[in-house]
């Protein structure tokens, strides 16, 4: 058993960055507009691919991100106009609807990219090492974590600050009434899956240039967001924060320190806040 | 303005409203008189387009236009605003956002959130608490203040007196003339008689989902034999 060190302690931080942009859009997904989205994990893996087959195509990283957004949120608008909207309100129905979608875009993915390993390219200037308080840290993961601050504040801007977010929260708050009031409801909630698997495609995208892409790599960031929505509490943007911060901790703790056990460090933490605390950290009662 | 004509609405297989009609006119109070389950409040859902019910028969008129099938946000945008029963706030917003959230705070005609908070000073002194933070008298003029933001022509108001205090009720009435001074027409469902009749100008008289009596409101008032015979009051 060997002890931890800042190297690993900033390699936790930094998962803890993808994980919180990867889980903030689960919890838009799942936490406000109350859509239990098992295909979140695989929206994540095509973002990932879609930003590798981008970045290679044109040589520039920024293209890959961008791409894998768009070609996510697209893919997001088709899921729900498409498929989730004839399930509206029925939990079981869309835990079996989005887990379906979930193995059919694997294939799809598998079909198209096979089986390989892929790392998305990312750009010069972001390769290499810094050298800080006696240690080099990879340049890119430095980015990261600072791409998940930039993510936490500007999704907290979005919902408390405008009025597209006081749109989203009244639209959870009562959404017969805003709509009894003019507003178009379903639009904003659209609007509002969409940029959660936007969200997906930029931690697919980010993640795949440093964590690699692989067939299995949806379920796995899945349960990991699954896990960072429980413990934060669903629908709190704060709470993701805090529940990123935690797993990815634990994470890096458990491979380093109890390699044997990585899985239980997590979800032992887990069960033991939501027996004191059902709703997470910092959920409140729908 | 607003006609309604022969509605059978349902929810499920309960047949709720059994081809109620009525009629508000161009800057009129209407009131909407009936003991608790005889349709009130399915009537106001059947108009603004809410679900459930499910009108099955019948037509909603506007200006002229069936609003029946017309999905609620485009009935509110068309100028029917509603004061929901039990007010429905949204706990998220401030009272300040419950205002902007139907029209930016820039905007300059009609109503602004300016001039509501000249029209209900009390709002204005709590504009950054939250919709359950405010007194049951603060909730219903944020409730009203919310309707007037879509600049409507005619406000649906679902039992507003409820759960008020006596001086709040009258406040609220004075509230509903000045709406009505300004060419507003109101379609006020209550159970509060006297409220009611103080500031309507003609009343309808609701039983297990049938018009039973229309009125003008002062005959109602003066003539205690109706309110007997409809409504069991002594």
């Amino acid at each position: 058993m060997s002890g931890l060190n800042a190297f690993q302690l900033l390699n936790g931080l930094t998962f803890a960055a993808l994980l919180f942009i990867v889980a903030s859009g689960f919890t838009l997904i799942f936490g406000l507009l109350r859509i239990v989205n098992l295909a979140h994990g695989a929206l994540y893996l095509l973002g990932g691919y879609l930003g590798y087959a981008a970045a290679s195509a044109t040589g520039s990283f920024l293209v890959g991100v961008l791409a894998a957004m768009a070609g996510v949120a697209v893919c997001g608008l088709i899921l729900d106009r498409g498929l989730l909207r004839f399930v509206r309100g029925y939990e079981l129905r869309q835990v079996l609807l989005t887990l379906g979608v979930a193995f059919v875009l694997n294939d799809m993915t598998l079909v198209i990219f096979g089986g390989d390993t892929y790392t998305v390219p990312t750009p010069d200037f972001l390769k290499g090492a810094v050298r800080f308080w006696g240690l080099f840290y990879p340049k890119y993961r430095l980015f990261v974590l600072a791409l998940g601050v930039v993510v936490f504040i500007a999704l907290w801007v979005l919902l408390n600050k405008t009025r597209l977010g006081a749109l989203i929260r009244a639209g959870v708050d009562d959404p017969e009434i805003i709509a009894a009031m003019g507003i178009n409801i379903r639009k904003v909630f659209l609007l509002t899956f969409m940029l959660g698997a936007a969200l997906a495609g930029l931690g697919g995208a980010v993640g795949g240039a440093f964590l690699t892409l692989y067939p299995s790599a949806d379920s796995e960031i899945l349960v990991f967001s699954l896990a960072v929505v429980i413990i934060g509490g669903r629908g709190s943007l704060v709470g993701a924060a805090v529940g990123a911060l935690i797993v990815g901790m634990l994470n890096t703790i458990g491979q380093v320190m109890f390699p044997e056990f990585a899985y239980f460090v997590i979800f032992g933490p887990m069960a033991a806040i939501l027996a004191f605390r059902p709703l997470g950290l910092f959920g409140k009662a729908a | 303005m607003l006609e309604v004509a022969d509605l059978h609405s349902y929810y499920g297989d309960a047949h709720v409203l059994h081809g109620a009609s009525l009629e508000v006119k161009t800057g009129e109070v209407v009131a909407l008189l009936g003991r608790n389950g005889m349709g009130k409040t399915t009537l106001i859902r059947s108009i603004m387009g809410l679900t459930p019910p499910d009108v099955r028969e019948g037509s909603v008129r506007w200006k002229g236009q069936e609003l029946r099938g017309v999905p609620s946000h485009e009935i509110a945008k068309r100028g029917i605003a509603i004061v929901p029963q039990g007010r429905r706030l949204f706990p998220s917003l401030t009272v300040t956002e419950h205002l902007t959230v139907l029209k930016k705070a820039s905007a300059t005609h009609g109503w602004t959130v300016a001039k509501a908070f000249e029209f209900f000073p009390r709002l204005a002194e709590r504009r950054n608490n939250r919709g359950n933070q405010l007194s049951g008298g603060e909730r219903q003029m944020l409730a009203v203040a919310r309707a007037l933001m879509i600049d409507p022509e005619l406000i649906l108001m679902d039992e507003p007196s409820e759960g008020l205090a006596p001086v709040m009720v009258q406040h609220l009435e004075g509230i509903i003339l000045q709406l009505k001074q300004a060419g507003l027409g109101i379609l006020l469902v209550e159970q509060n008689l006297y409220s009611a009749l103080a500031v309507a100008d003609r009343a309808y008289i609701l039983e297990t989902g049938r018009v039973v009596h229309q009125a003008l409101a002062s005959d109602i008032a003066e003539d205690p034999s109706t309110l007997t015979k409809f409504l069991g009051v002594h």
